[in-house]
């Protein structure tokens, strides 16, 4: 139960877009149409579900505070946690390109459509930004597995309807200053005012 | 920016340390080719931490210390960096210079590192600071790599000092931490929720942005 309402928050309250402006960056630049939205938002669902485990078991068993006691005693004492930045981010990395090339060889069809946006999302904040909530909210194994594919659901959900927004919005009529990128935050400003809606829905 | 990257700048002895094709390198993001409101990179943390002013600054100076810092490390090594790698190793520098940041606050800011906590962090995936490394410090000289970084950061800590300001005074009617409104005997100032709501941020920016481009005559074509 607790699983599901974790879920449900971090999709809908603790949207990463509309509460924590996390992948911003290709929130903006990819939401242009709806089917490379798609393309890009599943691919994030993906990598977030393999990245935020795998980092949690690096977090408990190399970074933090005694971690490293399993090797030894006499470790018993060391604290890695400054690492915590360069290790996820080399994670992240590592994982991004282990899990194109496990799609390239088992799955084409698949690699076709997401291939072109993995290598991107290694530098998607949404990722990294996931391992650091999973770190700071001492989240434990399965709450983390949770989280990571919440979050990916709820980048996706913010995604696809944005670029759903933006394709219609061809046929306004947009003052010239406000074109683009100008009339994409108010958009947001104001999806992000429905999802606050969802605040305090639990089961 | 497509342009600094072709051009190959020939190096003279006799340049001065701040010569006219310099300058341009600090002036240029400031409005005419700004990273958020031109280039729409780095928005995440341009948001995020703009609550208040104080967390903004300090944010703002990190980003402008790691911008420089690594700009100058990439540009050092721009020769010895293979091609296919080089990714992995601009995310590395970076994260090293983001930890020493994040050390540094800390030690010496705590309660400000607690409040803009992961976007500390964050700065590792910031696009203002790879997208530097990649356009412009994989190709241009150490001197020429500092003046360029900071003034891509300058041009993002004065967007995000303005977001932070009506953010602050409109959200919570205070400036630093100081009650403004109170000093002058509004005693009842009806702040607007809104402002300190991430709602609030999107829309700031959305009419800053609108106004810097009417200004300039910046458009985007759909």
């Amino acid at each position: 139960m607790d699983l599901i309402n974790l879920g449900i928050k971090s999709i809908f309250i603790e949207n990463m877009v509309f509460a924590y402006f996390l992948g911003m960056c290709s929130f903006l630049a990819v939401s242009k149409k709806v089917p490379t939205a798609t393309g890009l938002g599943l691919a994030v669902i993906f990598v977030l579900t393999i990245t935020v485990p795998a980092n949690w078991v690096l977090q408990q068993f190399v970074l933090k505070e005694g971690a490293l006691s399993w090797l030894s005693e006499s470790f018993a004492n060391v604290d890695l946690s400054f690492l915590t930045f360069i290790m996820f981010i080399a994670v992240i990395a590592a994982m991004v390109q282990l899990v194109e090339m496990v799609v390239e060889k088992f799955s084409p069809a698949l690699y076709g459509s997401l291939g072109i946006f993995l290598p991107l999302i290694a530098v998607n904040c949404a990722i990294l930004g996931s391992s650091l909530f999973m770190e700071q909210r001492d989240y434990n194994f399965s709450e983390s597995v949770v989280f990571g594919f919440s979050s990916g659901i709820g980048w996706f959900l913010a995604i696809v309807a944005l670029a759903a927004i933006r394709e219609r919005l061809k046929y306004s009529n947009v003052p010239a200053g406000m074109k683009g990128l100008g009339i994409t935050m108010l958009i947001t400003g104001l999806m992000g005012l429905a999802f606050l809606s969802f605040s305090g829905i639990k089961i | 920016m497509s342009n600094e990257t072709a051009e190959v700048v020939k190096a003279k002895p006799a340049e001065p340390l701040l010569s006219k094709r310099r300058k341009k390198f600090v002036a240029d993001p400031l409005v005419d080719d700004n990273p958020i409101t031109i280039q729409v990179l780095g928005i995440c943390s341009a948001l995020a931490v703009t609550t208040q002013l104080r967390p903004t600054l300090v944010m703002s100076i990190a980003v402008i210390f790691v911008i420089v810092f690594a700009n100058l490390l990439t540009s050092l090594l721009r020769n010895g960096i293979p091609s296919r790698i080089r990714i992995i190793v601009q995310l590395a520098i970076i994260a090293t210079l983001v930890i020493l940041v994040n050390q540094v606050l800390l030690a010496y800011v705590y309660d400000v590192a607690k409040m803009v906590g992961v976007y500390v962090g964050l700065i590792i995936t910031n696009c203002i600071v790879m997208g530097r490394l990649e356009a412009f410090a994989m190709g241009n000289k150490p001197w020429d790599s500092v003046l360029d970084g900071f003034g891509s950061g300058l041009g993002y800590a004065w967007i995000i000092m303005v977001v932070a300001f009506f953010r602050e005074l409109l959200g919570s009617g205070a400036i630093f931490g100081f009650k403004v409104f109170e000093a002058v005997g509004i005693s009842n100032f009806p702040t607007n929720g809104l402002m300190t709501s991430p709602v609030g941020a999107f829309v700031i920016l959305g009419l800053l942005i609108w106004i810097q481009r009417t200004k300039t005559g910046y458009v985007e074509e759909h």
